[in-house]
């Protein structure tokens, strides 16, 4: 145990190394990425990123993926704008438990179709990816939500704080981060999740209901996307059917395996992740202030990922699993 | 184990036609047939021969890397990168030839260019033993965002020369379907009646005893990886003859197609299992699918949807096939 620690911490530190000298060229190169004010700038972006990175994360680590996550935001943020447009009447918080309940039965569906049908869950979610973006533009009519239905306190959770002048939204992204990692290291389920991402077999011999532990992973993914839903409407202060969440999954995923979650299953740990999501907000915020054009943004993702699978497959010389998993 | 119990094949040989009927390629030519008389009860048009094959050349490049994706998902991996491969190498090809290069030496950079694509996916996932899903999944975001750097949101006009491969007819079909049913025929032999074409079904079906008989799994799951990537460079240069500019956006969600095709057709997505003929009729069914519902004035969200519900669908039928016929 004391040897997977210390790797796991060398893990975590690598990456952290990586956050500073990154952030030290930048600043090299630009002096004005040092202040507050840039912190402030990434703070505000990863937010989205980290809370529907800690489902993953769980996904990844019992030894599925969910590429749906982008379009259960969407699809949760659209339910709950049309909720603030059509229902302006109902108390707006309730627009929270409406895009987490959602999400979670969407999440649930995809973990339904992993575990009862025993299919891949790549496939299965590259299937709702679709299924849920085609049922926002049903539901939406195709039409977006705009800034005006949009409460406006929900709109602040992004400007104004509690304390320190740290936005909502950043506070419950690290809120969601504290509780994930807690629930992974001190809970029966969290540890199940990793048993079952090391060996499935083995823990279903061992007494661990695969089915039930799938399917709540995938649950909690899904409603941690619907989570970053409403977030998304805070942020942003608007949906639309087909902007919002398109592509995100793949931050996620960039993020989840940038922080050293391996995609075979079994290793990962919280800290690892939100490095990861901080690293990718950095390189996001330093882009525009290096003059690179937004269009090269999805590039660097790429390249990013594969870049984290050939340092992960470097650290850990262990053998392949199949690329098609069946729980 | 008890002494009397009947062994496994001690079962009596079925009759040629009961082993046709659950074989998966006669249920997508059923549902063909099905598709073909609901769609003509639909609209009179429906049944106009021409009318099918316009609508055919649309979804004939996604067709054709189909058929290529077939025989890697045989071979146990998979390659979601595809569709990016082919906007990648028409934005490669469209901007060298804009920026004054001939027309032949723009067509083999653009082909080049999917030939190294295809290599990458190979080094990343034979070299290093990654994962075939992430490591496409990174490739794919990579592809599509090169892209995007090179084109930006721009189009770029394709020599008028090069354009209108679909206007060219070869025996009454347009060139991209008679480039398609070709393709079919010749790899239908080779992964049907080759030595090449059986080892690949043996390393699907168990890669390490494929390995203990000599089978040079590596070499041919590479050289499957540069076919795919080949095929989805000649795919994305016909749909900039067709479209007569290039965008970065070419062939986007072309991946679930491809995937749906090879799906429908029967071919099994844990590898071993599959056959060209069950793409071939696969990528007429969802020609004939998605035709019927821009008939029938589905909105673009439903077709979406459909598709999305198909792909699970069809993967769910193909395992039930394929585990009551190995009872």
């Amino acid at each position: 145990m004391t040897g997977l620690r210390s790797i796991l911490m060398r893990r975590e530190a690598g990456i952290a190394l990586v956050i500073v000298l990154f952030c030290l060229a930048v600043g090299a190169v630009k002096p004005q990425f040092l202040t507050p004010n840039s912190l402030r700038i990434i703070l505000l972006l990863v937010p989205l990123i980290l809370i529907a990175a800690m489902g993953q994360m769980l996904v990844i680590v019992a030894r599925h993926v969910d590429l749906s996550v982008g379009s259960i935001l969407g699809l949760t943020a659209m339910a709950a704008g049309m909720m603030f447009r059509w229902h302006p009447e109902i108390w707006w918080p309730l627009a929270f438990p409406l895009a987490i309940g959602f999400g979670a039965v969407l999440g649930l569906m995809n973990g339904a179709l992993v575990t009862v049908f025993r299919l891949p869950a790549i496939i299965v979610t590259l299937g709702t990816l679709n299924f849920y973006r085609g049922l926002t533009f049903i539901l939406s009519d195709a039409k977006q939500i705009d800034r005006q239905y949009v409460p406006g306190a929900l709109k602040a959770m992004s400007q104004t704080s509690p304390i320190f002048g740290i936005p909502w939204i950043i506070l419950i992204a690290f809120a969601v981060a504290g509780l994930t990692w807690w629930f992974s290291m001190h809970t029966r389920l969290g540890r199940q999740i990793y048993a079952l991402g090391s060996n499935p077999v083995a823990a279903g011999l061992r007494g661990v209901n695969v089915t039930r532990v799938t399917l709540i992973v995938f649950a909690i993914s899904g409603a941690l996307a619907g989570l970053a839903g409403i977030m998304y409407a805070s942020r942003w202060g608007f949906v639309n059917p087909s902007n919002t969440g398109a592509g995100f999954e793949f931050q996620v995923i960039a993020a989840v395996v940038i922080g050293g979650v391996s995609i075979n299953g079994g290793v990962g740990s919280v800290p690892g992740a939100v490095l990861g999501v901080l690293l990718l907000g950095c390189v996001a915020a330093a882009l525009p202030l290096l003059g690179i054009p937004g269009t090269t943004q999805n590039a660097i993702y790429g390249a990013v990922i594969l870049l984290a699978l050939v340092v992960d497959r470097l650290v850990r010389r262990q053998g392949r699993a199949h690329p098609m998993v069946s729980p | 184990m008890m002494p009397f119990e009947t062994p496994r094949n001690a079962s009596p040989v079925r009759p040629v036609w009961q082993t046709a009927l659950v074989r998966p390629e006669t249920m997508t030519f059923i549902l063909l047939i099905a598709a073909l008389i609901g769609g003509s009860l639909l609209s009179p048009f429906f049944l106009d021969l021409s009318y099918i094959l316009k609508s055919f050349v649309l979804s004939s490049e996604f067709a054709i890397v189909a058929l290529f994706l077939t025989m890697v998902i045989i071979a146990g991996e998979i390659d979601l990168s595809a569709a990016a491969n082919m906007a990648l190498s028409a934005c490669l090809f469209g901007w060298v030839q804009d920026a004054g290069l001939s027309l032949p030496l723009s067509i083999a950079v653009g082909l080049g260019a999917g030939v190294a694509m295809g290599a990458l996916n190979a080094v990343l996932i034979l070299g290093l033993q990654l994962p075939s899903i992430i490591v496409t999944i990174g490739t794919l975001t990579l592809y599509r965002g090169l892209a995007q750097v090179i084109a930006g949101d721009k189009s770029i006009r394709i020599d008028p020369d090069f354009v209108g491969l679909d206007d060219i007819f070869v025996a009454g079909l347009p060139a991209p379907v008679a480039i398609f049913v070709v393709v079919s025929v010749i790899l239908a032999l080779v992964l049907g009646s080759t030595l090449f074409g059986r080892q690949i079904y043996l390393i699907g079906t168990n890669e390490t005893a494929a390995r203990h008989v000599g089978v040079r799994a590596t070499r041919i799951k590479a050289i499957l990886f540069l076919l795919v990537g080949g095929a989805s460079a000649v795919a994305g240069l016909m749909t900039a003859s067709r479209l007569g500019s290039v965008r970065y956006d070419l062939g986007l969600g072309g991946e679930l197609q491809m995937i749906l095709m090879a799906m429908m057709g029967g071919t099994y997505i844990f590898g071993g299992r599959g056959t060209i003929l069950g793409t071939f009729l696969a990528a007429w069914l969802l020609v004939l699918v998605m035709t019927g519902m821009i008939v029938a004035n589905w909105l673009p969200a439903w077709q979406l949807c459909a598709l999305g519900i198909l792909l699970v669908v069809s993967i769910i039928a193909t395992n039930l096939i394929y585990s009551r016929a190995q009872r």
